[in-house]
């Protein structure tokens, strides 16, 4: 059984887990590297599929790099860049290498990235992915063909509690619960307010939905000002960018901010853990760790 | 004769109004009657993670993102209480097959609610 699984439906457990470094060239040794940095302090880390439309190692690839590097992999799919057939075969796949946890989702357009000329797939849409991928789970393909035994996937997806339309967000959160999703992990949030108020709805009308939000340990105001201008979904009160560029120690404000934020997401309703993401690459996560009460595991 | 005409007349008038890509899958009017097959990522089960802001969309900023109209009109246009209630299923992958044929033939003849075999969902709606 998967730790996600374990400790999400078995105990009370907080569970964490991080963006594990997309791979291009420096084969396992770079892989390597990276599982070392990681491994003490989570207990899964996403095996992301051509992140911001930007190609690289694939995820099932990627994935089980990660197993074999003694890492429980969350595997993602999105709907960008392969169609119905290829996303059940990116499952069974995944089911092959045994790897239980996947997420399904939308994916950044194919605009975000440095190959905008690409031609844009979505056979088929995000919710839809997690209910196949709950078919799956029973024991068929789409189209009705037998699978002998059924796999068996620990599913989950992603929300963004921040962006409009703002009520809305809850009421898909139910409907991805209801297709087949576990737990989603949120995409990166600055307003406490917002996720909230996410969080809270979630917790009223899918009471057994849990939610991982995600914490990015940034070093300085430039990164907020970049995703704020850059990424899609993500918003940045220009206060919050402020405070930490009008500092005179703008990492140490950073980590501040970042680690009042990851208290304040873990004290929220529904909430079972944080997604972490790292683009400080100092030796701040440990601190962080430690600072959220953590302690290495091995 | 009927089948070529029909999906010319339905273009015409859907067109104009709702920026129809004649799917042959009508879903307009679970979706706050707007066109979820205007959203360029063709997603039929509500918004993207990519909503700007200002409730514009991702690809095309200079749009209102289709989902955010959807959902404004759905909590503010009078409409059939079912409709309102459909909003929230869970609508099924297009069926390419139907790709320019007419929606309102494969209303009538219920082709437009044919799903793959192997599809089901936990709602009990359809
Ligand atoms: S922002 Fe809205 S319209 Fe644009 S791609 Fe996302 S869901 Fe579709």
């Amino acid at each position: 059984m998967s730790v996600m699984r374990e400790k999400l439906e078995n105990t009370n457990e907080t569970v964490f887990t991080a963006e594990f470094p997309s791979i291009d060239g420096g084969g396992m040794a770079k892989v390597e590297k990276s599982a070392a940095r990681l491994a003490p302090w989570f207990d899964a880390v996403n095996a992301t599929d051509n992140p911001a439309a930007h190609a690289h190692a694939s995820n099932t690839s990627s994935a089980i790099a990660m197993k074999m590097h003694g890492l429980e992999p969350i595997m993602q799919i999105v709907c960008r860049d392969k169609n119905r057939l290829a996303i059940q075969a990116d499952m069974m796949g995944a089911a092959l290498h045994g790897i239980e946890n996947i997420s399904l989702l939308t994916g950044d357009d194919v605009t975000a990235g440095d190959e905008p000329e690409t031609r844009r797939v979505f056979d088929i849409d995000s919710t839809q992915a997690i209910n196949i991928a709950r078919i799956l789970t029973t024991g068929t393909y789409l189209s009705g063909r037998k699978i002998n035994p059924a796999p068996d996937f620990y599913i989950s997806a992603v929300e963004n509690p921040a962006a409009p339309p703002f009520d809305y967000r809850i009421e898909r959160a139910l409907k991805k619960y209801r297709a087949g999703a576990k737990y989603l992990q949120l995409q990166i949030c600055y307003h406490p307010d917002r996720l909230e108020k996410f969080c809270a709805g979630v917790a009223k009308i899918a009471p057994d939905l849990k939610l991982i939000p995600t914490i990015v340990l940034v070093k300085s105001a430039k990164p907020l000002g970049f995703m704020n201008d850059k990424v899609p979904g993500i918003d940045i009160p220009l206060d919050t960018i402020n405070r930490v560029s009008a500092a005179s120690d703008q990492a140490d404000e950073a980590y501040k901010l970042t680690l009042e934020l990851a208290k304040h997401a873990l004290s929220l309703p529904a909430v079972r853990g944080l997604h972490v993401t790292d683009f400080r690459h100092d030796d701040s996560l440990d601190s962080f760790m430690y600072d959220l009460g953590q302690k290495p595991r091995n | 004769m009927l089948k070529k005409l029909l999906p010319f007349v339905e273009h015409a008038i859907k067109k104009p109004v709702w920026d129809c890509r004649m799917c042959g899958q009508c879903v307009l009017h679970s979706t706050g009657m707007t066109c979820p097959m205007t959203c360029p990522k063709t997603l039929r089960n509500g918004p993207c993670g990519g909503v700007r802001e200002n409730g514009n969309c991702e690809v095309i900023p200079d749009m209102q993102c289709v989902w955010a109209k959807a959902y404004d009109r759905k909590v503010s246009l009078p409409m059939p209480t079912v409709w309102k209630e459909h909003f929230n299923e869970l609508r099924p992958p297009v069926d390419m097959r139907l790709q320019g044929s007419s929606s309102w033939i494969n209303l009538l003849t219920k082709r437009d609610q044919q799903t793959p075999a192997g599809w089901s969902t936990t709602d009990g709606d359809h």
